[in-house]
């Protein structure tokens, strides 16, 4: 009997132990980014500007094909699917409004976020992982160089900046997308529907979609940074901790989401 | 000669396991000193501990009569600019070209103006024997040129003490004799501290003043060359003459062992 506790206990207490230093580990993370891209520059420690422009290139500039790509056809497919409903009233124009808040409000930072997930998230991890493999964060720290100030708060400052800028963009092509349908297809008159858009959408809208982005591209950072820190081992481990920051970012970024919706719904 | 470090009591866990068993030393200022010993005995975890990476379970390390093992991050900064240290892999940063990666710790430590810090860099990779690859991407280099950028880079902010985790590992023996006979330049040249942690006894006859030798965690010989090639310790002779293991269990053990009992 007593031997059957004993495994029970002893298993709860282990994964206790190992969610305990899960949360050590992430936290002393957070801490550090947070003193090393806010207090420490305060303090007269720049941030390297240099590198963080050379991270917005790289995590920002090179995706927007892509966003652009993928927002495009969202835009579309959230017509086709609104007018599939609004046609059997005839409330067909309605189209874009459901377009234009829908695509500022949600659809266009959560897009951009989860392909940020997919390219940034899990290069990060990838990289700092991949240096802990070869001691090249042993070294910087033997250089006297803070790994998260050198590595870390670049990416964080590019991230800050460039999901919500392609936000803004990703806003922009959807909208297209959902005018180009609904001006072909639908047979909505081009000015009455930039008229509508115009009338449907409010600042708010896309200033709440903006604040997510910015809440987004911390969190995408921050799993990133985590994982890429907690590799130990050699490549196969780089891989899996890849593969968690791309899963474990897209499902914090939902979480945020819904959080930062429900916050909206009743604050603004 | 005064002493450059000093190691008292050093005990250190990794999980459970104890791994360093109160390891009691000291370096010598000035000198190669190598630290010797069999693979998995602790000695790359006791570099780790001598240059501030790991803080160690129990123990001082002296560096320079200032314990290292009690420093908060800034004070432990400090006393890693008079270190330079050469890893095992090199670990020079991939994505920055050998110049830049020669020059970081003067741009991170220093305000020298860019043409300063150029010609410096040039300057060590000279020393080294890799002038005209400043342009080079870490990936470009073979093994051997790697160990010398990295050596450059540890040499950029002219450190007192130099580190080396298995300089000759992965290397062939013309490049490793290369390499060993940078080391014994460098100590010639700028009367540097070295500390040279391997297990390779070709480059410990060439370049060792001293050495330290570990064995399970513990120390079983410190003295010189000499002293250490006439000791009658079985495991010192058992290392020096490259002897195998003697198999520690009887055949019954065995059959227990691999029956799971």
């Amino acid at each position: 009997m007593s031997s059957i506790a004993e495994t029970l206990f002893g298993f709860i207490g282990r994964k206790a132990g190992t969610a305990l230093k899960g949360i050590h580990d992430a936290s002393k993370i957070i801490n550090d980014i947070f003193y090393w891209s806010v207090l420490s520059p305060l303090k007269g420690k720049p941030v390297r500007f240099r590198a963080g422009v050379y991270e917005m290139v790289k995590a920002g500039y090179n995706s927007v094909p892509i966003v652009a790509v993928i927002s495009f056809f969202i835009g579309i497919i959230l017509a086709f699917q609104s007018a599939y409903q609004l046609k059997r009233v005839g409330a067909l124009i309605y189209v874009a409004n459901l377009v234009g808040v829908s695509i500022t409000r949600e659809l266009g930072p959560i897009m951009t976020a989860i392909i940020f997930s997919g390219r940034s998230g899990s290069a990060f991890a990838a990289e700092i992982g991949s240096m802990k493999a070869a001691e090249e964060v042993d070294a910087l720290v033997s250089m006297g160089i803070n790994p998260v100030r050198f590595i870390v708060v670049p990416k964080l400052l590019a991230l800050m900046v460039m999901l919500p800028a392609l936000t803004v963009f990703s806003d922009f092509m959807g909208i297209l997308g959902g005018f180009v349908l609904s001006v072909t297809v639908l047979e909505i008159h081009p000015m009455s529907y930039i008229q509508q858009t115009i009338n449907a959408l409010l600042v708010k809208d896309v200033m709440t979609g903006l604040v997510k982005a910015l809440a987004f591209g911390v969190v995408i950072t921050v799993v990133g940074a985590y994982q890429g820190f907690r590799v130990k081992g050699g490549a196969e481990e780089v891989g899996r901790r890849t593969t968690s920051a791309v899963v474990a970012s897209i499902f914090l970024v939902i979480v945020f989401d819904l959080f930062f919706t429900a916050l909206f719904y009743y604050f603004t | 000669m005064e002493n450059a470090i000093e190691v008292a009591g050093l005990v250190t866990h990794y999980g459970e396991r104890e791994i360093l068993k109160n390891i009691s030393f000291s370096i010598a200022g000035g000198m190669t000193t190598v630290i010797l010993g069999g693979s998995g005995c602790g000695k790359s975890t006791l570099l780790k501990h001598l240059i501030g990476l790991l803080k160690p379970t129990g123990g001082h390390i002296l560096f320079q009569g200032k314990d290292i093992t009690v420093m908060d991050e800034d004070e432990l900064n400090e006393v890693r600019r008079k270190m330079g240290i050469l890893f095992q892999g090199s670990a020079l940063l991939n994505s920055m070209t050998v110049l830049d990666n020669v020059a970081l710790p003067m741009r991170e430590h220093t305000k020298l103006k860019d043409s300063t810090i150029q010609i410096m860099v040039r300057m060590k990779l000279d020393l080294v024997g890799l002038s005209g690859f400043e342009g080079f991407y870490p990936s470009q280099l073979s093994g051997g040129m790697k160990k010398r950028a990295g050596l450059a880079r540890a040499l950029a902010l002219d450190p007192e003490m130099l580190f080396f985790d298995e300089p000759s590992a992965g290397l062939d023996p013309v490049t490793a004799a290369g390499l060993d006979e940078l080391i014994v330049k460098l100590k010639k040249v700028f009367k540097m501290t070295i500390v040279v942690v391997t297990h390779e006894l070709p480059s410990v006859f060439t370049i060792a003043d001293y050495v330290i030798m570990l064995d399970a965690g513990r120390v079983i010989f410190c003295g010189t060359l000499d002293g250490l090639k006439a000791s009658d310790n079985p495991r010192i002779r058992m290392f020096l003459e490259r002897q195998p293991e003697q198999e520690s269990y009887s055949p019954d053990d065995y059959f227990r062992i691999i029956a799971g009992e």
